[in-house]
């Protein structure tokens, strides 16, 4: 139960970050808190759209599925779907942001630390859903 | 080993609480309105000047190349805009025989808002409506000049020439463009500008909003040519 409880706390966390990336990309955040003064290199990139959606806009739907799974887990731990739902969906966005963190180091040479942040979260993600199994259900209260 | 109902609807609770302490963050964050800054003496990075060395228009065969040394807030360059330019443009400019060169040259200690302005003008080039913010800017309708802050009538600009607006906002919060702009300005005087607005023309400078016109142009062209042009 609890690698499912870490799996909605991390979507909620990479939900967060997305939509603040996003909001940013919109242009109802003025600066983004960054540091390493790469998040904007990164952001206006023409890497940061991927098949002509907003790669922030991507991690936005895929973190709220994350999230809607991981609760639906926690509500249904007898069920072997979700487990293995969230497994393949968590390893997709952790390679998906292992593949945009190659690009940030070698290809557009910026850092963004917030992509970086939802790149350690995927992976957190992935790791959690690896440790998930089928319990049993909860005793009714 | 499941946890009992009692811990799962903590666990919600939990999470529910920070879902809105986030939303309530990010929501903050996005009504907030920074004031737009762009900084004066920027430090000027490589990127700001490779490959860009100026706003143009025009042909890149014509015969003669003007570069223009101005400042949005000046009103001798508005004035200049307004009298002169729209004939040079018309008979000159899209006619192939002059290519005009934009360089920011803004008198910021004196212009409050001509970084401002030099700057919403180069976020309307990173969406390819340079000249049409140029426009607008000039334009000084309403005069932007005299307002406290002009950063809403460069936005109803931008609108009106068809920007994308989050993009826009964006950008002029970003500043991005300040580097480029303090090159700009650093290169007019490395040339020895002594005023806007200020002209070079075959590697002479011209002062003044009287000094360059349509019939100076023309002349200058016939010279050229060899005769008058047509």
């Amino acid at each position: 139960m609890r690698t499912r409880m870490a799996a909605a706390l991390l979507s909620l966390a990479g939900l967060f970050v997305s939509l603040y990336l996003y909001l940013y990309k919109l242009g109802y955040i003025g600066t983004l808190a960054c540091g390493t003064g790469g998040c904007e290199t990164v952001q206006f990139s023409t890497y940061s759209r991927f098949l002509g959606i907003d790669v922030p806009l991507l991690g936005l739907i895929g973190y709220t599925i994350l999230l809607g799974l991981s609760v639906l887990a926690l509500q249904q731990p007898g069920r072997v779907r979700w487990p293995g739902l969230l497994r393949l969906l968590a390893g997709g966005a952790a390679a998906f942001s292992i593949y945009l963190t190659y690009l940030e180091l070698f290809v557009i040479h910026a850092i963004c630390r917030w992509c970086v942040g939802s790149a350690v979260i995927a992976l957190l993600l992935f790791i959690a859903t690896l440790f998930m199994r089928v319990e049993a259900a909860p005793p009714p209260a | 080993m499941a946890a009992p109902a009692g811990g799962l609807n903590r666990f919600y609770l939990i999470l529910g609480g920070l879902a809105v302490a986030g939303a309530v963050v990010l929501g903050a964050l996005a009504l907030r309105k920074p004031p737009v800054s762009i900084p004066a003496n920027a430090m000027v990075q490589v990127s700001d000047t490779s490959g860009f060395h100026g706003y143009y228009l025009g042909s890149d065969s014509a015969p003669i190349t003007v570069t223009e040394y101005a400042d949005y807030q000046c009103p001798a360059c508005q004035e200049w805009y307004t009298v002169q330019f729209p004939t040079i443009e018309e008979r000159l400019i899209q006619t192939g025989k002059v290519r005009w060169r934009y360089r920011d040259f803004p008198l910021d200690q004196l212009h409050p808002h001509a970084l401002i302005a030099a700057h919403a003008a180069a976020c309307a080039d990173e969406q390819g409506k340079y000249w049409e913010m140029n426009h607008k800017i000039y334009s000084w309708e309403p005069r932007w000049p005299e307002q406290r802050d002009a950063i809403g009538t460069f936005s109803d600009y931008a609108k009106a020439v068809g920007l994308d607006l989050p993009k826009y906002g964006a950008c002029m919060q970003s500043a991005r463009y300040a580097g480029r702009i303090q090159a700009s300005k650093s290169e007019g005087m490395a040339a020895g500008v002594p005023s806007t607005p200020t002209f070079l023309i075959n590697g002479q400078l011209y002062s003044g909003g009287r000094s360059v016109h349509y019939d100076m142009l023309k002349a200058m062209l016939d010279s050229l040519a060899g005769g008058p042009a047509r």
